[in-house]
């Protein structure tokens, strides 16, 4: 699934951050399909999660577009992102931990009564219901999710990401804090989403994972991106050069390199 | 907190639970918080200590009746402060605020508006509250402003807030105090007619108690409707029946407190009751800023715990980043805490200086340390995130049960000062080691 003649789901075209004269994102250009699971790679400090950030509204870029369906879009904060359909699940897992799970899952779209309460009864079932289907071995519903195991607080965060339709899915390291058994599960589901339509954007420390679950690679470092190539097109030991050296593979056909000089 | 498990899932440390004794099953069906049990135990015994010593003058219809008055202002400054200090905020100028608001509120009824429709209009009362509430709503909306959009910290704020406010204090009346009140206004401070008579409050009192058993039966309907765990029928009906025992408790003992002598004489005098020779017993019933600060409780617990503005407030406090992602606007939401207790300032003021009958600029002295450490002594966390309405309203009980209590025995005030804060530091430490070890 290389560029191709479709129209991209997202393409954010030479985005500018900078944080106090730090180009944290540093004219970077990348594009996701619809189905399309694009692993964002690169090492600490390279930009991945700045530059997914700008996407899902919690950072604002300096310079630069972001198009949904070939249509510039403005993000200014999460709210924002969340009506275009991104939703992300962050590394930090951001969830509010003294609350419990239903209102973690809910935050910020809560179910109302007609009366204008919160519709707490209805919330902790649904809930119940996405968590029975991502992991069947949830249990506390009504502690707060401090609480709770990292795997289960992970499972949290997702359910949330996905439970409300998201058209564009971030995941920054999202198996993390996970064990064997509950990563093949997240991998499972990346698979299942992907079949739905669902653009990914995967973030990832763990290659491997990248070269099972993604489509295309977008390597960055040092705020620029060295380059786009297609899963199949390299090999992992080209993907650790791009990485480290920011070398590009001699044979695979690498898109939206880093150019230099500002528009 | 292991005790809000429930029966939905077992406590962390579950083995410890299986082998639970009959007091830990008991609490765990019932759902109750073993915090606020410790907190109504701990009221208990401060009360039981004062009326041992000082020889059963404590624990009397007459003593808890005033001591219900006077924690009225306090407690309703309090509920608010738990919303502020929840979503990691301070507000240190509660008591100057409330200071500005019992003067310009003096100042319209005994000034400015009898120049247009004379004195005691009948409306006058509504008039000047609803102009106290809105302008305690309008300055908490300006602190508020500041802080949350222009990022300038509560403390700071709040501590320019104490300053600022208490000198305008001044200003409204160039420090003159203001009075008589508007009789109709005094009503709200729990003076002679300030109370709403012993047939209403048994009215009120089972009013309440239906309440309790209606939220009960409700909450229960609903799980059901989800085929949710159920708390055991046993438990449904203990806390049914320890709710109702409180509430007719609480005013059984209020009724009990009969009219002063001179006040019951008047009563007398206007209802056309003949006076007899043993004198008259009649009850004044639950006073009105008791009420009020009752309503006001309630009104607030509904918004923390059932709207959406609470939960967010209680989101932010838990993690403002999670918040801010989740897609609330955190400031406006930062901003609506300060609005609602500026509102709470004016409300407290009104009751503060009704019940003085007048406005002075140095009403609400100090009232910020007592309102915060009321919501601290009630569980509420300053790491934000962590409190309750009924807790606060029950830590400025026992902040101002302290206070009675010593001055009953004729404790000098400077040893009084060092109890309750010797006290404050006491109860937190325990509530921090308690939580330290439940997380």
């Amino acid at each position: 699934m290389a560029a191709d003649s479709r129209t991209p789901l997202v393409e954010m075209r030479n985005i500018y951050v900078s944080f106090g004269g730090v180009h944290a994102v540093d004219n970077c250009t990348i594009t996701l399909y619809p189905g399309e699971v694009v692993g964002l790679v690169g090492g600490n400090g390279a930009g991945k999660s700045t530059l997914m950030k700008v996407l899902s509204g919690a950072y604002r870029k300096d310079s630069g577009e972001i198009l949904i369906d070939g249509k510039p879009v403005a993000i200014h904060n999460p709210r924002d992102a969340k009506a275009l359909g991104i939703e992300t699940i962050y590394q930090t897992l951001a969830l509010a931990d003294n609350v419990d799970a239903p209102a973690n899952l809910f935050l910020g779209r809560e179910v109302m009564t007609r009366w204008g309460t919160l519709h707490d009864v209805a919330m902790e079932a649904a809930t119940r219901k996405v968590m029975g289907r991502l992991n069947p071995h949830f249990k506390g519903f009504k502690t707060p999710v401090k609480s709770l195991s990292g795997g289960q607080r992970q499972s949290v965060a997702i359910a949330r990401a996905i439970h409300f339709n998201a058209r564009i899915l971030i995941m920054d390291e999202p198996t993390a804090a996970l064990g064997p058994a509950e990563t093949a599960q997240v991998r499972d589901l990346i698979k299942q989403l992907k079949k739905e339509g669902i653009g990914i954007f995967l973030i990832s420390h763990e290659l491997r994972d990248v070269f099972d679950l993604a489509d295309r690679i977008s390597v960055m470092k040092n705020g620029r991106m060295v380059g786009t190539v297609d899963r199949h097109d390299v090999d992992m030991d080209e993907v650790l050069g791009m990485i480290i050296g920011g070398t590009l593979p001699k044979t695979a056909n690498v898109t939206n390199a880093y150019v230099e000089a500002r528009p | 907190m292991s005790e809000v498990v429930g029966t939905t899932g077992r406590p962390p440390g579950g083995g410890a639970a299986n082998r639970a004794g009959p007091i830990r099953g008991f609490m765990q069906a019932t759902e109750i918080d073993a915090r606020m049990l410790g907190m109504v135990l701990a009221l208990a015994i401060v009360w039981i200590g004062f009326h041992i010593v000082s020889g059963g003058v404590f624990l009397t219809p007459r003593n808890l009746w005033n001591l219900s008055v006077q924690t009225s202002t306090v407690a309703i400054m309090a509920t608010g402060m738990v919303l502020v200090i929840v979503s990691r905020n301070i507000d240190l100028s509660v008591g100057s605020l409330l200071g500005l608001l019992a003067m310009i509120m003096g100042a319209l009824q005994t000034e400015i508006l009898p120049s247009f429709v004379g004195y005691d209009y009948s409306f006058t009362w509504i008039i000047v509250l609803a102009a106290g509430l809105l302008l305690g709503a309008l300055i908490g909306a300006v602190q508020g402003f500041v802080i949350a959009f222009l990022g300038v910290p509560a403390f700071i704020v709040t501590l320019g807030g104490l300053l600022v406010w208490r000198g305008a204090a001044w200003w409204v009346a160039s420090g003159r105090t203001l009075a008589p009140l508007d009789s109709t206004f005094q009503m709200m401070g729990g003076g002679g007619n300030g109370s709403i008579g012993a047939t209403m409050s048994w009215i009120l009192g089972a009013i309440a108690c239906f309440g309790i058993i209606f939220a009960i039966i409700s909450s229960r309907r609903q799980r059901q409707r989800f085929d949710f765990p159920l708390r055991p029928v046993w438990a449904e009906v203990t806390l049914a029946i320890i709710g109702c025992a409180a509430v007719l408790g609480a005013v059984a003992v209020i009724n009990a407190y009969p009219m002063p002598v001179g006040l019951a004489r008047a009563y007398a005098a206007a209802h056309g009751i003949p006076w007899p020779e043993g004198g008259l017993s009649i009850s004044l019933g639950i006073p009105i800023p008791v009420l009020i600060a009752l309503g006001v409780a309630l009104v607030v617990t509904f918004v923390a715990t059932r709207t959406r503005f609470g939960r967010y407030v209680f989101a932010f406090g838990g993690n403002p980043e999670a918040a801010e992602l989740g897609g609330i606007n955190t400031r406006w939401i930062i901003m609506k805490v300060f609005i609602l207790m500026g509102v709470l300032c004016g409300i407290s003021a009104a009751v503060a200086s009704a019940r003085l009958n007048a406005a002075t600029n140095s009403l609400g002295t100090n009232d910020e340390l007592y309102v915060i450490a009321a919501t601290v002594i009630g569980g509420t966390s300053f790491s934000g995130g962590i409190g309750t309405v009924p807790g606060a309203i029950l830590g400025a009980l026992v902040m101002q049960s302290l206070q009675s209590g010593m001055q009953l025995m004729g404790i000098a005030s400077p040893l009084q000062n060092i109890v309750v804060g010797l006290v404050l530091v006491l109860a937190v430490g325990i509530d921090t080691a308690y939580r330290r070890r439940t997380a």
